[in-house]
């Protein structure tokens, strides 16, 4: 397996906010093709910062992230729009458009960036609303109309219409009662095989991080403190892990704190 | 007791940095805007959109306010021109006044309030919901899709807003001088048109326009780095309106200037 060429890594990849500790320390991380990355840890420990900087969000002070083996950091805003057509990513709160409707939100790529005609793209776009249970009906209607879970469904498919390689999830399942968040688990383990995408995940939610990871990586202090088998979590005997699964007080993460 | 010396220094050092600071970051702001409005890819259907939405609906708010200002300004300049025997003039000074002056600011000042803080609001409302990061992730740049669209409109709605402001505006007054002050209106309008120039009208619509692009850009500048969630928006629409109507009127003496020599 190390002998694959990672599809992202961060190397080296540091940043802090207005002169405050830093947020990410020489994180080192790496995905391989086609595989599925959760990564967890605790608020403020860096988890968004990290999708962010290899999404252009966020720039980082030092350290390179790669795409396919190419640096990502100093692309220009060109460059990377190319790369985000490689790239689909869901956001928290889903991050629907409130003023478009929901087939509009799911064509937005579609029609603002490839140039398909709206018929064409409203067609692929119930298409992929289907792909997340998403009937027809949804299409027209705005995404105040919908539940938490739909928008959610409505922003998974969004993220996928366009057959990206690379998926980013942040947070799918915050806010959700835990039977829609074991459908929008399930629905992203779909999405991701159907792809054969390579999928980069955060959570807090260990029940999703299980199901939707091959791997866990946990992240404190800007670091990996440790990266395994999803299988290994409830196992390990890594003093930073139990304490997260377990949900203690005192540890080394306290400590830290 | 010299670190309280310091102190002060201190702070109007980083006062002025800010300052400087925030004059490039809006400078940029707008440069990018503006190159985006005049490179492809447009998106036709976010500038028609902004086009109704800042001008069409505009309409009414501009033209009660140029109507009672015409009316108002009629009443003031007869008054003071009862003074000196001069009421007779008040058809030209009241068409001086709201096409150089008053139809211009007053339009923008109404546009400030209006859009620059409904710009501000939704786009800080974006950057609060990760819906402008979404933007970014589906290839297709803010600058281009919520900016340009808006600086667009606004540069183009504002002159015409004005048209009709002093329209209005001088309609205003002649209802005052005639129904109120009896005025003859044929004269009251062969005056007022003998009187006013191009320039009187053009000038006004030249700082209109400035005052147009000034309104969206801040309305954008300041939604588009709103931070901190709805404290942050809220934040963005007052900053958007004040900084507008500041940027107004100081670029409106300037233009005065400019025009004067």
């Amino acid at each position: 397996m190390t002998d694959i060429a990672p599809k992202l890594q961060w190397k080296g990849v540091s940043k802090r906010f207005n002169g405050g500790a830093p947020v990410l320390d020489k994180l080192d991380l790496s995905v391989a093709p086609g595989r599925s990355l959760v990564i967890i840890g605790g608020s403020g420990q860096g988890k968004s910062v990290t999708i962010k900087s290899a999404l252009g969000l966020v720039r980082p002070d030092a350290g390179e992230i790669y795409l396919d083996g190419e640096k990502t950091v100093a692309l220009s805003e060109r460059k990377r729009r190319d790369l985000f057509q490689r790239v689909g990513v869901l956001f928290q709160g889903a991050a629907l458009f409130d003023s478009l409707t929901v087939w509009e939100n799911v064509a937005f790529r579609l029609l603002n960036a490839d140039g398909v005609p709206r018929k064409e793209a409203k067609a692929l776009a119930i298409e992929a609303l289907g792909r997340v249970r998403l009937g027809p009906q949804v299409a027209d209607l705005f995404p105040s109309d919908l539940s938490g879970g739909m928008q959610k469904r409505a922003g998974l498919a969004r993220a996928v219409v366009a057959n990206p390689e690379i998926l980013f999830f942040d947070e799918p399942t915050t806010g959700l009662d835990p039977i829609t968040a074991a459908a929008i688990n399930e629905l992203i383990v779909d999405q991701v095989k159907h792809l054969g995408a390579t999928a980069i995940s955060i959570t807090h939610d260990l029940a999703s991080a299980q199901t939707i990871g091959d791997e866990i990586a946990m992240l404190h202090g800007g670091k990996i403190v440790w990266r395994g088998p999803a299988a290994d979590l409830k196992t390990t005997d890594n003093p930073y892990v139990r304490q997260f699964v377990d949900g203690r007080a005192d540890g080394p993460i306290s400590n830290a704190v | 007791m010299g670190a309280h010396a310091v102190n002060p220094v201190r702070k109007l050092g980083r006062s002025t940095l800010a300052g400087i600071q925030m004059v490039g970051s809006v400078g940029l702001f707008a440069l990018r805007g503006t190159l985006a409005a005049f490179s492809a890819p447009w998106f036709g259907g976010q500038t028609l959109r902004q086009l109704v939405s800042i001008g069409f609906f505009s309409l009414p708010v501009v033209g009660l306010t140029a109507v009672f200002t015409g009316a108002a300004l009629a009443l003031n300049i007869f008054t003071g021109g009862g003074r000196f025997n001069a009421e007779q003039v008040m058809p030209q000074i009241v068409a001086l006044g709201i096409t150089r002056e008053l139809g211009p600011v007053l339009a923008a000042l109404m546009l400030a309030g209006r859009v620059s803080a409904a710009i501000a609001a939704e786009i800080g409302a974006m950057r609060a919901t990760e819906q402008i990061d979404a933007m970014r992730t589906l290839s297709t740049d803010p600058y281009r899709y919520l900016v340009a669209p808006r600086l667009l409109a606004a540069t183009l709605m504002l002159p015409l807003l004005t048209v009709v402001a002093d329209i209005i505006g001088i309609a205003g007054g002649w209802l005052v001088a005639v129904q109120i002050l009896h005025f003859n209106p044929t004269i009251y309008v062969r005056n007022t048109l003998d009187f006013v120039q191009f320039w009187d009208v053009g000038s006004g619509l030249v700082k209109a326009a400035v005052f147009g692009f000034i309104v969206a850009l801040m309305g954008c500048y300041h939604g588009y780095n709103a931070k901190g969630g709805a404290r942050g928006v809220g934040r963005a629409t007052t900053h958007a309106v004040v900084s507008s109507a500041i940027l107004i009127f100081a670029s409106d003496y300037f233009l005065t200037t400019l025009f004067s020599t």
